[in-house]
């Protein structure tokens, strides 16, 4: 099972198993991710396709197994950890800032690239000025990218849930990251709010080169949007490769249809 | 109708006083969901190195600074030893924890500087001034232009600089925070060093009022129906909490006091917030809900 990961693989999940008292969530579970690819799980609820979202950023950790990302080994990888390495995300709830305006939501998504010092934040030193220039510049553009300009300074918890989807994309974005999670960016939208994010998923991996991690329900938005497509069911891999080729696997229908073999 | 103003202006001058203690809580609070016991002992150990090193002959301004250099060191050892090995547990071992904390902050403080009583002078007269027709008191005055130095810097802290905005962020979702990059132990020892130099202020005018000794710890006791009735989460509801209890208890004490034949001013302040607990227990200004402990 385990296997050499692929040559150019930016995240290999090698034989990752995790249970939550006796329950598993996911077992001895192994696959890869290629560099520039947007790559889909899916499976039915419950299948474990959060976890393993929170396994690659470092919420949850592997009972055994590792994760390999950009050519490291990682047994136990921390919150922060991944997000300095490059791995951003969003939530399936949305996890927003619900306080903060817009534009102060996406400027924490820098967080990551901040050098100036906290005493010469506090004192308001020419360096942390420079910085603070730079970065809003930084956020000002991802706020143009997905047309949120308009709602600026608008507090997050009072926007509709699509437009903070779109904030919570815009915070995982301005960081730059090289590799994004997303986790059901468009649960709960229409189908123009959907065709809109997908349009914006496609953008941010073949316009900046993002590696994309995309877990959805909508099976026609995963075969369009997917180069890969892998598939869970309770917590064991029973599927990867092409759109098509999921698509025709009997293991696949089965498991979505619950008629186990 | 001039002796109740005067009452009711030196009792809200006096809440200021309160408010400053209870925005110490509400900064480690917020980003860290931590309900501090040990805000008293920082007010007491801050006010009593400061007077400790004036006692020596250092000169006020080089005091104060050393005095906030102490308790950033002090902040970062907490985060180190207490915060982080207990990272990740429910609110009320934090909360044991700080309680432990008060103890060691009290008892360091004992070791190092005695238990003397100090006198504390800044300066300040503490005489009656006549204003527009009321009798103020000059220092409650200077205590309360300290305060509003004090809220001003740190609403433009919290809402202008990068800093700022991360302790918020972490205030409303701390995973989402640490997922985008956010330390958590930074976050901590900056709130701790804050409330550290916030106590150091409320010690310094609390002290010069009363002398610095260790009753200093007791206004933490005070603080309490500060916090219920303003919300623990809210820097605006510290004060506002602040103001009432001060306002409300010198009241009581000249209107009510009397009919009860004694000192009100001791107790009115809880029965307030065992009201607010039974109508509005998250506060006037707060905005989730409180963990019982």
């Amino acid at each position: 099972m385990t296997g050499a990961s692929l040559p150019d693989a930016l995240l290999s999940v090698r034989d990752v198993s995790l249970s939550f008292r006796g329950i598993h969530a996911l077992t001895a579970l192994s696959f890869d991710i290629k560099r520039g690819e947007i790559c889909s799980l899916i499976g039915p609820n419950g299948a474990g396709k959060s976890s393993l979202l929170n396994l690659v950023n470092g919420v949850y950790w592997p009972d055994s197994g590792t994760i390999v990302f950009d050519g490291q080994t990682y047994r136990r990888l921390r919150a922060h950890q991944a997000a300095m390495l490059g791995i951003a995300r969003t939530f399936q709830n949305n996890a927003l800032f619900r306080n903060l305006s817009v534009l102060e939501n996406v400027l924490t998504g820098l967080s990551r690239h901040g050098r100036a010092s906290v005493a010469s934040h506090l004192l308001q030193l020419p360096t942390a000025r420079r910085e603070e220039r730079a970065f809003r510049e930084r956020a000002e553009d991802v706020l143009g990218f997905l047309h949120i300009d308009a709602y600026r300074d608008a507090i997050v918890g009072q926007l509709p849930y699509g437009l903070q989807k779109r904030v919570e994309l815009g915070r995982a974005l301005v960081s730059r990251p090289a590799f994004i999670l997303l986790d059901e960016p468009m649960a709960g939208m229409n189908d123009a709010e959907k065709a809109e994010m997908s349009r914006f998923v496609f953008d941010i991996n073949r316009d900046l080169g993002v590696t994309v991690l995309l877990i959805e329900h909508d099976i026609g938005v995963v075969m369009n949007v997917s180069d890969h497509v892998v598939v869970l069911d309770y917590g064991r891999k029973v599927g990867d490769g092409t759109p098509a080729q999921v698509r025709d696997n009997p293991d696949v229908i089965a498991a979505y249809l619950g008629t186990r073999h | 109708m001039q002796y109740f103003l005067t009452i009711l202006t030196s009792g809200l001058l006096a809440g200021i006083m309160y408010a400053m203690v209870a925005i110490g809580f509400v900064l480690i609070y917020k980003a860290s969901g931590v309900f501090n016991f040990a805000q008293g002992s920082m007010v007491l150990f801050a006010a009593l190195t400061f007077v400790t090193l004036t006692e020596h002959g250092v000169p006020f301004w080089a005091a104060f600074l050393a005095t906030v250099a102490v308790m950033v060191v002090g902040a970062v050892l907490i985060e180190r030893l207490v915060l982080r090995p207990l990272a990740d547990r429910s609110p009320l071992t934090l909360f044991m924890a700080t309680l432990g904390l008060s103890y060691v902050i009290e008892g360091l403080a004992q070791l190092l500087m005695g238990t003397d009583v100090h006198q504390l002078d800044l300066g300040i007269d503490d005489l009656p001034l006549s204003f527009a027709g009321l009798q103020l008191s000059q220092f409650d005055l200077f205590a309360s232009a300290v305060a509003i130095g004090l809220v001003v810097v740190l609403s433009v802290v919290f809402d202008r600089t990068r800093i700022g905005i991360s302790l918020r962020a972490v205030a409303d979702d701390t995973l989402a925070a640490q997922s985008i990059g956010i330390r958590l132990p930074v976050i901590w020892r900056i709130v701790w060093s804050v409330s550290g130099v916030v106590a150091l202020i409320a010690g310094l005018l609390w002290g010069a009022r009363q002398g610095v000794q260790f009753s200093l710890t007791m206004i933490v006791l005070k603080a309490m129906p500060v916090l219920i009735i303003g919300g623990f989460s809210s820097i605006a509801g510290a004060i506002v909490g602040g103001l009432l209890v001060g306002a409300t208890e010198s009241l009581a004490d000249i209107y009510i006091g009397p009919l009860v034949n004694g000192a009100v001013s001791n107790w009115f302040a809880y029965i307030l917030a065992v009201g607010f607990l039974l109508i509005r227990p998250s506060g006037l200004f707060g905005d989730r809900t409180i963990e019982r402990v």
